[in-house]
């Protein structure tokens, strides 16, 4: 045990007050507010490179115009045209997750004293985004349909003998929703993040330990990390598509009703 | 799990933050920025539509121009053929004319000529009948020593070249 790094792969999910009484009060800056505020900051810088609104665009003016244009598009697809009411909501959301996944995952631990926090491995930040997203639905759904937009829980064509079974399991898969919503985002997060810093620590310990096997396994887990980075870099922007797509999609069943 | 372990103390600052955030990028970005980009790319896209049906018409433009010059270059090319035809008609007809002309004209005096070779043959056809008459008088007043008459002497000597 004395080989045994100090490394705990939770801490980095710890909060932290940075100004105020931590515990019950709403005000209180966190290290999570700073990420979250590190977050808007950077959404922001990159969204005025998009705001030169020139003819032919730059190349970072063509990155924010491919981001808008591809939530916009998902947003075409899949809910159709009333969909672009519910754009601001839909792109929201993406760019939060996107550019707070992709912030936790950027080095900034190499400078002294910096702690990169991953706004979205906290099942409190996910879940207040699901449950916004599930409100918006059923909100949508009463409002547009009233108590019509229960026949989304009876699919066409089924048995009169089946029905009440059917709309069992389909109020239930509906209510599933933002649950699984918020834990996909959640888990992928707090997952990818705990890897990486348990394969962080094997090569601390490796190379603390004596002998040729502990250098080797140290290299071994340098080069798996390496990889699982650039696999947490395409989960980052992959978590952050599924959850504005099956958003749309949920929003697309209280608009159209299958 | 420090987000089991810490919910209590932190929900209500996390809740605060996030909306906070979510609010700001909600009102201040999503609404107010995308759409100034996205009409940026609605307008450059129409630009680009308008430009291409532009340059549809001015090549459907170019087209028509050279469908009717083409036309214009056929309609002329069948006129100047027209009036070449016309024209070498026209000339034939004048060459024949003048050629008929000239013809008969040609033939008159032929003809005239003629008349005067035959007029000329016959005055000397009727001289030799003279010369022969008055030879055959002097011959026969020579030999015979006979007076012949001048008019017998001519009957004679027509006579004589009716046999030949």
């Amino acid at each position: 045990m004395a080989a045994e790094s100090t490394i705990d792969p939770m801490h980095q999910f710890q909060i932290d007050s940075l100004a105020g009484e931590l515990a019950g009060n709403p005000f209180a800056f966190t290290n999570s507010a700073l990420w979250m505020l590190i977050v808007l900051g950077s959404i922001y810088l990159f969204m005025l490179g998009g705001m030169k609104r020139e003819l032919v665009p730059g190349r970072w003016q063509v990155m924010v115009e491919g981001l808008t244009g591809f939530v916009t598009s998902m947003i075409d697809s899949s809910i159709g045209p009333e969909g672009r009411k519910y754009l601001p909501w839909v792109f929201t959301i993406f760019i939060f997750i996107l550019f707070a996944n992709l912030m936790g995952l950027m080095p900034f631990g190499v400078i002294p004293g910096v702690h990169p926090f991953t706004v979205t491995s906290q099942f409190t930040i996910t879940g207040v985004m699901a449950i916004i997203s599930f409100s918006i639905v059923l909100i949508v759904g009463f409002w547009r349909h009233g108590f019509h937009f229960f026949s989304l829980f009876v699919p066409h064509g089924t048995p009169k003998l089946l029905l009440p079974l059917i709309f069992l399991i389909e109020l239930l898969s509906f209510l599933v929703r933002p649950f699984s919503l918020a834990l996909r985002l959640f888990v992928a997060m707090i997952a990818g993040h705990i890897l990486m810093k348990v394969f962080a620590s094997f090569i601390v310990s490796g190379l603390n330990a004596e002998g040729a096997t502990g250098p080797a396994v140290a290299l071994l887990s340098f080069l798996f990390i390496a990889g699982v980075s650039a696999l947490e870099l395409l989960v980052a922007a992959i978590q952050a598509y599924v959850f504005a797509l099956l958003t749309s999609l949920y929003i697309n069943d209280a608009v159209n009703l299958h | 799990m420090p987000q089991i372990n810490q919910l209590s103390d932190v929900l209500y600052s996390q809740l605060f933050w996030l909306l906070l955030t979510l609010a700001i990028i909600y009102f201040g970005i999503a609404k107010a920025m995308v759409p100034k980009i996205q009409s940026t790319v609605d307008a450059r896209s129409a630009r680009i539509t308008d430009d291409l049906a532009a340059a549809e018409a001015a090549r459907r433009g170019a087209d028509a121009t050279e469908e009717a010059y083409r036309a214009r270059m056929a309609e002329s090319r069948t006129e100047a053929l027209k009036v070449t035809g016309a024209a070498k008609q026209e000339s034939a007809r004048a060459t024949e004319a003048r050629v008929a002309e000239a013809d008969s004209v040609t033939r008159e005096k032929v003809e005239a000529a003629e008349a005067r070779l035959r007029a000329a043959t016959v005055a000397a056809l009727a001289d030799i009948e003279n010369v022969a008459a008055e030879a055959a008088q002097e011959m026969v007043a020579k030999l015979a020593g006979v007076n012949v008459g001048r008019d017998e002497a001519a009957g004679a000597v027509k006579a004589a070249m009716a046999d030949d």
